[in-house]
């Protein structure tokens, strides 16, 4: 479903980050895969290169058999079929929750108004947010706004969902609520690639677990395999570290 | 303190002084008009204010004069209206002469430049008729300026570099410059040869007021190029990132997603912008546009009375201006978020 090959990524501000550095990895359909590690591992750059927030600067990515990387591809075409899920959310603004919902649909998927809002509606019941439909973001709770983040994306049927960090700027108080949504997504069987620090999320939902750092795959495992018995000492220290 | 007794030392403390500041300002008020009026005195200048109404709206004497010489034939009354038949030596001509206003009989010898009939009716003024073309050319001037600031501010953040270097050179070019010299340029280099080409082509001349709204609008689209800018990269990154993660393409999110966030905030500098505009266009008497500045002008010239007609151009132009930024403070309400 999604595989990337050997891909680099190095970034020239006041120095040179190398904040990729030959990194494979994969998922199929179906499949959780959950990328961990500490902060500057390159965890949130792979994940952005998926879906070209991030372009490459060397290696292949295959999503769906198409290669992203290759300049014939219609990146937009692609994007459609991925949702991506945002660390700071990212809601139009000037949008209800409503409107985050049926923007993309009517504009990119060329779907009627009415088609549009029954979708929305379903989806905002579906995170448990139905009676917010017509509040704007700034008036939502952090935890309120991941989850209309989640329905937007999910609003464009993808075939995959990317999330950044999905719970990282969320009080503690409401981590529950969002992680709870991605877990009955999961459960339905929907393709993620989850960056995240939530390692009870890991653990509980993951199929595979990458571990990254210092731009590199250091491990990748099962959960069990991971949290029980990891091979790598630094993958020991990063754990032993957090749990 | 006990209870129910108020010292002035109270009232100061509490009230007082604002009172007394509000007291202060209009007393400054009174003190600058009263000194300016005595100050007029002082230099015999007779205020003459009925003398201005006239040039706002005032009543024209029509009259119908006959342009051949002979007898009037017939009267006949159509309506309001009488149709005079003047016969003479081998010519007719029939004028047509409001009803009450009628001069002649009919048998009357009437000789060619005799009124047939006068009737008064109300014109507007040279103010008015200034006022309107300084609207006008502000209203097309803000209207071409949006669209080409609109263009050249996403020009000036595109990746491309023709467009980004096209955008930046228009834009140094423009506020290089004074418009007072841009204005010329406008008119008479690019005028004469605009001009010239027309008419060889047969097309005819573009009269002066286009090159003035094209001086303003080019004028104005530089400094709009540059808000827009400044409001479409205040907009967080994320709202592009997330409209491109749906499959939006680059104008989709433009159009839906960046401009619409960046224009709420752009609104106050544009109102700015655009009642410069406004006082601006002032400049464009200089290539034989009236507008209100010019017909003031004119106006003083043949009255000798510049104190007045100048406060009233000033308030003229406040109307205008005030109207403007009445106008965007209602847009920003309405597109306030959540509103």
């Amino acid at each position: 479903m999604v595989r990337a090959e050997s891909v680099y990524k190095t970034f020239y501000t006041t120095h040179k980050i190398e904040a990729l550095i030959d990194v494979s990895c994969g998922v199929d359909k179906g499949e959780v895969v959950v990328i961990i590690g500490p902060s500057g591992s390159g965890k949130s750059t792979i994940l952005r290169c998926l879906n070209m927030l991030e372009k490459a600067d060397k290696g292949h990515i295959f999503i769906d058999g198409v290669d992203i990387l290759d300049p014939k591809t219609n990146i937009n075409k692609v994007r459609e079929e991925m949702g991506m899920v945002f660390q700071s959310f990212n809601l139009f603004r000037h949008k209800t929750a409503l409107g985050n919902l049926t923007l993309a649909q009517t504009v990119v998927r060329k779907r009627s108004k009415k088609e549009a809002q029954e979708k929305a509606m379903a989806l905002l019941e579906k995170v448990g947010i139905p009676d917010k439909a017509d509040s704007y973001p700034d008036n939502l709770s952090g935890g309120q706004q991941q989850r209309v983040a989640i329905a937007r994306a999910l609003a464009m049927d993808p075939k995959v969902m990317l999330f950044d960090e999905p719970t990282s700027a969320l009080d503690p108080e409401m981590i529950g609520e969002v992680l709870d949504v991605m877990k009955t997504l999961a459960l339905e069987g929907m393709t993620m690639v989850v960056v995240t620090h939530e390692m009870g999320f890991a653990r509980e939902v993951a199929d595979w677990v990458i571990f990254m750092d210092e731009g590199r795959i250091v491990e990748v495992g099962t959960p069990e395999h991971f949290f029980k018995n990891p091979t790598h000492d630094r993958t020991k220290l990063f754990l032993s570290q957090i749990l | 303190m006990t209870k129910g007794s108020f010292s002035l030392t109270d009232y100061l403390r509490t009230r007082g002084w604002r009172h007394i500041s509000i007291f202060l300002f209009f007393v400054m008020i009174a003190a600058v008009v009263g000194g300016m009026y005595f100050a007029t005195l002082k230099v015999d200048y007779i205020w003459r204010w009925y003398r201005v109404p006239q040039y706002f709206y005032y009543k024209d004497t029509i009259e119908t004069k006959a342009e051949i010489e002979g007898e009037v034939a017939t009267l006949v009354t159509k309506g309001d209206q009488v149709e005079v038949t003047v016969r003479g030596d081998g010519e007719e001509e029939t004028y047509s002469v409001p009803g009450q206003s009628l001069l002649v009989n009919e048998g009357d010898f009437i000789y060619s430049g005799d009124v047939l009939g006068s009737y008064q009716k109300w014109k507007v003024g040279i103010l008015i008729q200034g006022l309107w073309v300084t609207l006008k050319v502000s209203v097309l001037a803000v209207l071409l300026g949006i669209v080409l600031g609109l263009f050249t501010g996403l020009a000036r953040i595109s990746n491309n570099p023709a467009l980004r270097w096209s955008a930046i050179t228009y834009i140094e070019l423009v506020r290089g410059s004074p418009l007072l010299v841009q204005i010329f340029i406008w008119y008479f280099v690019l005028g004469t040869v605009i001009n010239n080409l027309l008419d060889q082509t047969g097309l005819g001349q573009l009269p002066p007021i286009w090159y003035g709204v094209a001086a303003l609008a080019v004028f104005a689209g530089a400094y709009v190029a540059e808000i827009v800018r400044a409001g479409i990269q205040s907009i967080h990154r994320g709202q592009m990132e997330a409209a491109r993660s749906l499959g939006m393409t680059y104008p989709q999110s433009m159009r839906y997603i960046i401009l619409p966030q960046a224009f709420r905030r752009i609104l106050p500098p544009l109102a700015g912008q655009f009642i410069s505009l406004i006082k601006d266009s002032s400049l464009l008497g200089i290539i034989a546009i009236r507008e209100l500045t010019k017909a003031t002008r004119e106006v003083v010239t043949t009255t000798l009375q510049p104190f007045e007609l100048w406060f009233v151009a000033a308030l003229l132009y406040l109307v205008l201006t005030f109207a403007l930024s009445m106008f965007v403070q209602y847009l920003e309400r309405r597109t306030a978020i959540g509103g």
